[in-house]
């Protein structure tokens, strides 16, 4: 079948422009319900633990080739990695942005000489969970503080743009009537706090672009491809507008 | 965050056609001609595309007579009683494309001749003569 992506008729409409009062944010966590809740909470019944024990096994285990392991150029995870991924996506030294993704594959090619593991394979899902997981309790930087207000405001226009078939914009579901119930499943407020997350319909790990790709074909949008840098204005976008939230990544989520 | 005056008029012009849409002002409603098409409109066929996730996904959203779907949405008003509050030619109009009748609607277009439509002219027809069934 063919996916379409039809663009806005009207331009953002100013009177639905406001978003979300600050105090009025709930993560994921807070909206789902209180047996994924629990789940979460354990780290013992967290499925995502897992993947943060496999993540911290590669983080100390050196490639056949000789060059160092994450550890090598890191040291400990603990000590390093602590409020990094709340800091995400960041602006590199040579001017690219990346999510936390794709600076766990630059490192891999540039420093490790190995082939980067792909976006949602287990092994990179696992190590990006174990450096998540130093960032869990603390707040979500504001990008636009870091000098990413640019990447923001592309990001806001694609999340107030209505896409696909259905004709629905991110902002009309997860501002405008966030709580309802969509079919079953009740709408959360759309914070990217958790990721990469285990998610119960999936029974695996996955991250925020997987999770983003899910709601573009619920609308019948064409998702862009696989690291494209619209995945990237929107998490930018999403991070801004979930700034000082705190992290409870890896998360659970239904 | 600050509105302008412009953006409070512009708000204000955009919530009317909103207020239009109430059934009392349903004159004001536009209504749509019927689809050409190349059989007879089927109503019991109309309830199975409203009730099947693949294809009308109205329950998504609605809610309405349709015991057997346990999960209803509710972000849109029911679906019982439609036959008695609008016309046929505003439930066509309605399912067509809501954004004519309110633009901020979350209601998706159904009818598209550009290529990406969600359901055939057959299709909205079998729909439109279903929901005429549907009254108080
Ligand atoms: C038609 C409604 C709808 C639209 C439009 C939509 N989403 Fe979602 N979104 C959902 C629902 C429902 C869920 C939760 C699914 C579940 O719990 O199984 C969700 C989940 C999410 C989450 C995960 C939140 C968490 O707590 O982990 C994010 C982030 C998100 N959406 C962002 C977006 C963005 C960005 C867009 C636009 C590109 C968008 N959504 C468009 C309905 C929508
Ligand atoms: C994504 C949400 C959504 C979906 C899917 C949806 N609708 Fe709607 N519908 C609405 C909303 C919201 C309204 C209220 C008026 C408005 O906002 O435009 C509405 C209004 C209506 C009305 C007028 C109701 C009244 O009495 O005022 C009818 C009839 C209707 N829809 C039929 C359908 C049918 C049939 C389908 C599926 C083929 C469908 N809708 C799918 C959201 C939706």
């Amino acid at each position: 079948m063919r996916f379409f992506i039809f663009l806005a008729l009207i331009a953002a409409v100013p009177a639905l422009a406001q978003g979300i009062a600050p105090q009025d944010r709930r993560s994921g966590f807070e909206t789902m319900g209180p047996e994924a809740q629990a789940m979460q909470r354990d780290d013992f019944s967290n499925p995502a633990m897992l993947g943060v024990a496999a993540g911290e096994a590669a983080w100390n285990s050196a490639p056949a080739n000789g060059k160092p392991a994450c550890s090598g150029c890191h040291g400990d995870i603990n000590a390093t990695m602590r409020g990094v991924d709340a800091r995400y996506p960041a602006r590199q030294a040579n001017g690219a942005v990346m999510d936390l993704t794709g600076r766990i594959q630059t490192c891999q090619s540039q420093h490790q000489a190995i082939t980067p593991e792909p976006r949602e394979s287990a092994g990179l899902l696992a190590l990006q969970a174990a450096v998540a997981l130093r960032s869990r309790g603390m707040q979500i930087e504001a990008p636009a503080s870091r000098g990413l207000s640019e990447a923001v405001s592309r990001g806001e226009a694609l999340y107030r743009q209505r896409l696909g078939q259905l004709n629905l914009s991110c902002a009309q579901c997860h501002d405008d009537h966030w709580g309802r119930s969509l079919g079953g499943t009740r709408i959360p407020q759309g914070h990217p706090t958790g990721y990469p997350i285990f998610r119960l319909e999936w029974q695996a790990m996955g991250s925020l672009q997987r999770r983003l790709r899910n709601c573009f074909t619920g609308v019948r949008a064409e998702p862009f491809p696989a690291g494209a840098s619209e995945w990237i204005d929107l998490e930018i976008y999403l991070r801004q507008r979930a700034a000082g939230m705190a992290s409870d990544a890896p998360g659970v989520r239904p | 965050m600050r509105l302008s005056a412009g953006a409070i008029g512009f708000a204000l012009l955009l919530a009317l056609p909103a207020a239009a849409q109430a059934p009392m002002a349903s004159g004001a409603v536009p209504e749509a001609a019927p689809l050409p098409v190349s059989r007879p409109a089927d109503p019991a066929s109309g309830r199975k595309i409203v009730v099947e996730r693949r294809r009308g996904f109205c329950l998504l959203c609605h809610s309405g007579p349709f015991p057997e779907e346990r999960f209803h949405g509710d972000l849109a008003p029911s679906l019982a009683g439609t036959g008695s509050r609008w016309t046929e030619g505003q439930i066509r109009a309605r399912l067509i494309g809501s954004t004519a009748i309110n633009p901020e609607t979350i209601m998706p277009p159904y009818f598209r001749k550009d290529g990406g439509t969600i359901l055939t002219a057959e299709e909205i027809e079998d729909v439109t003569a279903f929901l005429t069934t549907l009254r108080d």
